[in-house]
């Protein structure tokens, strides 16, 4: 069964960190990849640019529209995520509990199984 | 269509045993042409089968695969021979020797220029610097198969293109866009796009290589002896450009007694050897601005008026038309003219290119050196937020966050 865990980012709180307590979060993410990836319940990650770097493509009703942003002041979005191939959902979140940003305030963890994927592998 | 579609035929047996007979006959490292070989064997028996079936469909496509195979060696080797030949005597720097001329051939037959630049640079990164696809894969942050597509589709372009390999006549096009991809693949080896190494220093070490080659290959050539110094004095600061937790430290604060030494004489001799009467080009002129640095102590001693100098002439060179350039021109000027000034032309310039990496990065440093604390805070999070590379990110925040603890 797979499993997205969104990591939701304030921007905030992570210039609020030291260099030591950022680098305490980087070890133990790859600590997180590579215990999972020992198990087999390692899919992917991917760390998302802001929300800045966006652009939007929507219907107007006419045609296609692009735009920039969105730029709306969002205290929090999704920074980036790992997929994970897990037993059941109470597996999904005793590693998700796992992951650093579980523990610093202000950053939280999302866990929702995934309906459908094409990885481009097949 | 290809027979491999006919899930349901012969084909999925008879196939690989056509396919092993080829490689037990020829070896392993002649897997890709047998593969060709079969792969044409079945399109003819997909052809033929149906109007006239063999009485051993097995003999048959191993036969006809065999065919194939020698059919291809034949042909290869006589266009290897033909291309060889033209090279030598239209390309004096492939002029026949050992391996390192191998290396310059290929470089050359890398930056064909039917070829897209991220093509030129992918098939050189595989074909001459010996990078696998995985490799090749990480250094673009791109699936495995993208690349192996790439690869693909750059050697069918080649192979189409091929009666005029290698074009003769513009040699000196050629060379600009050799020079240019041994430049991208410092760029690349030095600035990773996920920061996470910093540095790739197998990259880095193959385009110091084959520069090394080139320059070897035409010594007089200025602008060759120009990026071999550039990527010489690059490679030099490498020991004091990240810090122990892989973080990035700017250059005026870089620990200068960590530059490796010999590098930087090495770097500068080929720039004393050169720069006399000589009218300097875009690569020249980088490794000048290189070289002033590496001569001075700290920031605070390195000659700016020189430093800006020389961006001008660069700045005239590139006919304005590189807003890097412009942005390092920007950065000296502050050095020598103090950040207002430089803080006015660089809006100007972000109104013109608004997602110019390192334009919010330079604004904010100048802010600060304003004494306008609030605005450098917002813009070293604005210039974080801009920024795909992660050890930059890191660094911006920190920025930030020590401006607003010293509040």
């Amino acid at each position: 069964m797979k499993y997205l865990i969104m990591m939701n980012v304030d921007p905030a709180v992570l210039e609020g960190l030291t260099p030591e307590q950022q680098q305490l979060i980087g070890d133990g993410h790859a600590a997180f990849m590579a215990r999972t990836k020992q198990s087999g319940e390692f899919v992917a990650t991917q760390a998302l640019a802001d929300p800045s770097r966006s652009k939007v493509v929507r219907s107007n009703g006419h045609g296609l529209q692009v735009t920039d942003g969105p730029f709306v002041e969002a205290k929090e979005f999704m920074g980036g995520f790992y997929l994970l191939d897990v037993e059941d959902e109470s597996r999904a979140v005793e590693l998700a509990k796992q992951i650093p940003d579980a523990s610093v305030p202000g950053l939280a963890l999302e866990v929702r199984p995934v309906m459908f994927a094409d990885m481009g592998d097949g | 269509m290809t027979v491999d579609d006919d899930a349901e035929g012969p084909w999925r047996e008879l196939a690989p045993r056509a396919l092993a007979g080829l490689v037990r006959r020829y070896g392993g490292d002649q897997f890709e042409a047998c593969e060709d070989a079969v792969q044409d064997a079945l399109v003819e028996a997909h052809r033929r089968w149906a109007s006239q079936p063999p009485d051993d469909p097995a003999g048959w496509l191993s036969t006809v695969a065999r065919r194939r195979y020698v059919d291809r060696v034949r042909s290869d080797r006589r266009r290897r021979d033909r291309e060889s030949r033209e090279a030598m005597l239209r390309v004096p720097v492939a002029a026949p020797g050992g391996a390192s001329d191998d290396s310059l051939l290929l470089l050359q037959l890398c930056c064909h220029p039917a070829l897209t630049r991220t093509a030129q640079v992918t098939l050189t990164l595989r074909a001459v610097a010996g990078l696998t696809t995985q490799q090749i894969a990480n250094v673009y942050q791109v699936p495995v198969a993208s690349v192996a597509q790439r690869i693909t589709r750059a050697k069918r372009r080649l192979t189409e293109a091929g009666a005029d390999f290698p074009r003769p006549a513009d040699a000196a096009e050629r060379m600009g866009s050799v020079l240019d991809v041994l430049y991208v693949t410092l760029t690349e080896a030095h600035h990773t796009t996920t920061g996470d190494p910093a540095r790739d220093p197998g990259l880095a070490a193959e385009g110091v290589r084959l520069t090394r080659l080139l320059r070897g290959a035409v010594p007089d050539d200025t602008e060759v002896a120009g990026l071999l110094a550039l990527m010489l004095l690059t490679e030099a600061r490498h020991p004091a450009r990240v810090g122990p937790r892989g973080e990035l430290v700017p250059l005026d604060e870089q620990d200068r007694r960590l530059w490796d030494q010999d590098l930087v004489a090495e770097g500068l001799a080929l720039l004393d050897g050169v720069v006399p009467g000589s009218s300097p080009g875009p690569y020249l002129l980088q490794a000048c601005i290189a070289g002033v640095h590496a001569q001075a102590r700290d920031t605070g001693s390195t000659d700016w008026d020189e430093i800006h100098a020389l961006y001008r002439v660069l700045e005239h060179r590139t006919q304005g038309r590189n807003p890097t350039v412009v942005l390092n021109r920007i950065v000296a000027q502050a050095m020598v003219d103090g950040p207002r000034c430089a803080l006015g032309e660089l809006e100007t310039l972000a109104a013109a290119h608004p997602d110019l990496p390192r334009a919010q990065s330079v604004r904010a440093h100048l802010l600060e050196r304003e004494g306008r604390t609030n605005d450098a805070v917002r813009a070293y999070r604005d210039a974080a937020r801009a920024t795909l590379n992660v050890a930059e990110q890191r660094y911006l925040r920190e920025r930030a966050r020590r401006l607003v603890v010293d509040e």
